[in-house]
């Protein structure tokens, strides 16, 4: 059976609610953004108006403020946004029990069943479109498909408050001109290497030999290539942008920039007593750890790898994280952020396969150890216990990186 | 900080309501904070909207009080009017 697959983008999200709920900004450019005082003053999303001024997300805010001096900043309500996302997904669910939501901003609805065409999704999609508009006040981009990436991609294409339609038999004529970077999971470094080959457009890369793009890419080539020629069976999970936690992370901007190898092992020690920590609450452990930092100029960077066996012991996280960093990242030095992500989770109560040389009774007796660690940082508070470690510097010891979070969309790799 | 929003533009009311046996509320009456009660002689529509005058989203109940008409909104658990013009 056929499928009918639609993808609901809300257009500058963030943005939008803030206007919706303070009418005297409406008119003006919008921008909401982080704590400037804490240095974590970067722009998450902004307004129409603002992005006729040039502003990006993700930059700083006096970046913004340089592009646009009129730019109203306003900082991120995200009880608000949470709330909000939970209103438009109870209109989703009134056209499909099958909605997986991909952050708080953007949902699959899977419409397919028995006689149900195409020509109907795109009349859902419009009736969706209008009612969001209508009852909320807000507006959606909707693309509709036959597959997941196709959705997404044509959620991109017309903004705002629009549908776009990419039919099985003539998606072809309306991407394969596109820049290969609008494709999902084409990233800036995939977009390089595709670059080196004269791939530039999702078109190139649909027609590119597969034995190339195998070399170039590995399997990862073959799935890209798969998606620009519009064939993807990842079905749509009924999970909302909570319930499947698929990778835990934290990342802090410190108050003052890391310029050596001694601030960095700090504050990837306080990182990972925080990841650790929220692996052990969530019952997982994780098998791969990722770590990212940022420039001063502002550029991030990021590198993952696999653990030997899954962990949730903040020892392990941390001397992986400093491996991966000194291995990577000390020629880079001074950094303004760090990040630390743990991804590909098992649970906690599944059996782990013992090897002859490791020490497993140690493992246990520290996890032990750090679960006491969780246990009196909850009854007194972060600060009542900490490593001799974090201590060498004061003000990255008053950090709270537990505090910090970050809303991660669920990955469509599933499984 | 949430939908509690002050503006010129929105009034939060207190509501005096019937919580009816299939699960709908119907409200009878409203009161500014310091205002007289206003008894809503009718209630003609009920459905979510966004209220642009006030800033803010909810279900809106179009009332009749004293033949003029006035929206209520309630969103979730606050309840708002908007300011006459």
């Amino acid at each position: 059976m056929d499928r009918v697959i639609l993808h609901c983008d809300a257009n500058s999200y963030y943005a939008s609610v803030e206007c919706l709920y303070t009418p005297e900004i409406r008119h003006k450019p919008v921008a909401v953004g982080g704590s400037v005082e804490a240095r974590h003053g970067i722009i998450l999303t902004k307004n129409a108006l603002a992005k006729q001024y040039g502003v990006k997300t993700g930059e700083a805010i006096w970046q913004a403020k340089q592009k646009c001096p009129d730019l109203v900043c306003v900082p991120p309500d995200f009880e608000l946004y949470v709330r909000f996302s939970g209103k438009m997904r109870r209109i989703y669910e009134q056209y499909s029990s099958r909605v997986e939501s991909f952050g708080l901003d953007e949902s699959w609805i899977d419409l397919t069943q028995a006689g149900f065409t195409f020509a109907d999704g795109v009349a859902v999609a419009e009736e969706i479109r209008n009612r969001i508009r209508e009852e909320l006040g807000i507006t959606v981009s909707v693309g509709v498909a036959d597959n997941k990436i196709l959705a997404k991609l044509g959620s991109d294409m017309k903004k705002p408050d629009a549908v776009t339609v990419l039919p099985p038999e003539s998606f072809r004529e309306k991407i394969w001109d596109l820049p290969v970077q609008e494709l999902l999971y084409v990233g800036p470094s995939t977009t390089r290497k595709l670059a080196r080959l004269g791939i530039t457009t999702i078109g190139g890369l649909a027609c590119c030999d597969s034995a190339i793009l195998s070399s170039l890419l590995g399997k990862n080539g073959l799935t890209l290539k798969a998606y620009a020629n519009g064939q993807d069976r990842t079905p749509v999970m009924p999970v909302d942008h909570h319930s499947c936690v698929k990778s835990v992370g934290n990342s802090t901007t410190p108050p003052h920039d890391l310029t050596t190898m001694d601030d960095a092992r700090c504050i990837y020690y306080l990182l990972s007593e925080s990841v650790a920590a929220r692996l052990r609450k969530g019952g997982f452990r994780a098998r791969c750890i990722s770590i990212s930092a940022r420039t001063t100029d502002l550029v991030t960077r990021s590198h993952q790898v696999m653990l030997s066996r899954p962990t949730n012991l903040t020892s392990e996280l941390a001397r992986a994280a400093m491996a991966l960093f000194s291995d990577r990242f000390a020629s880079g030095l001074p950094y303004r952020s760090v990040g630390l992500s743990c991804s590909m989770l098992t649970r906690d109560d599944e059996p782990v396969q013992l090897d002859f040389m490791g020490n497993e009774t140690r493992r246990i007796h520290q996890e032990q150890l750090e679960r006491s660690i969780d246990s009196l940082r909850s009854r007194y508070g972060h600060q009542i216990i900490q490593r001799g470690v974090v201590l060498q510097d004061r003000g990255y010891a008053n950090i709270n990186p537990v505090e910090d979070h970050t809303v991660h969309p669920v990955p469509m790799y599933t499984g | 900080m949430s939908s509690f929003r002050k503006n010129p533009a929105k009034i939060f009311v207190k509501v005096r309501a019937d919580h009816l046996i299939g699960g709908g509320v119907r409200p009878l009456m409203l009161r500014t904070e310091d205002g007289p009660a206003m008894r809503i002689d009718r209630v003609t529509d009920v459905r979510e909207a966004p209220s642009l005058k006030a800033g803010g989203q909810g279900l809106r109940y179009t009332c009749m009080i004293e033949d003029r008409r006035l929206y209520l909104f309630y969103d979730d658990p606050h309840w708002f009017i908007e300011a006459d013009d």
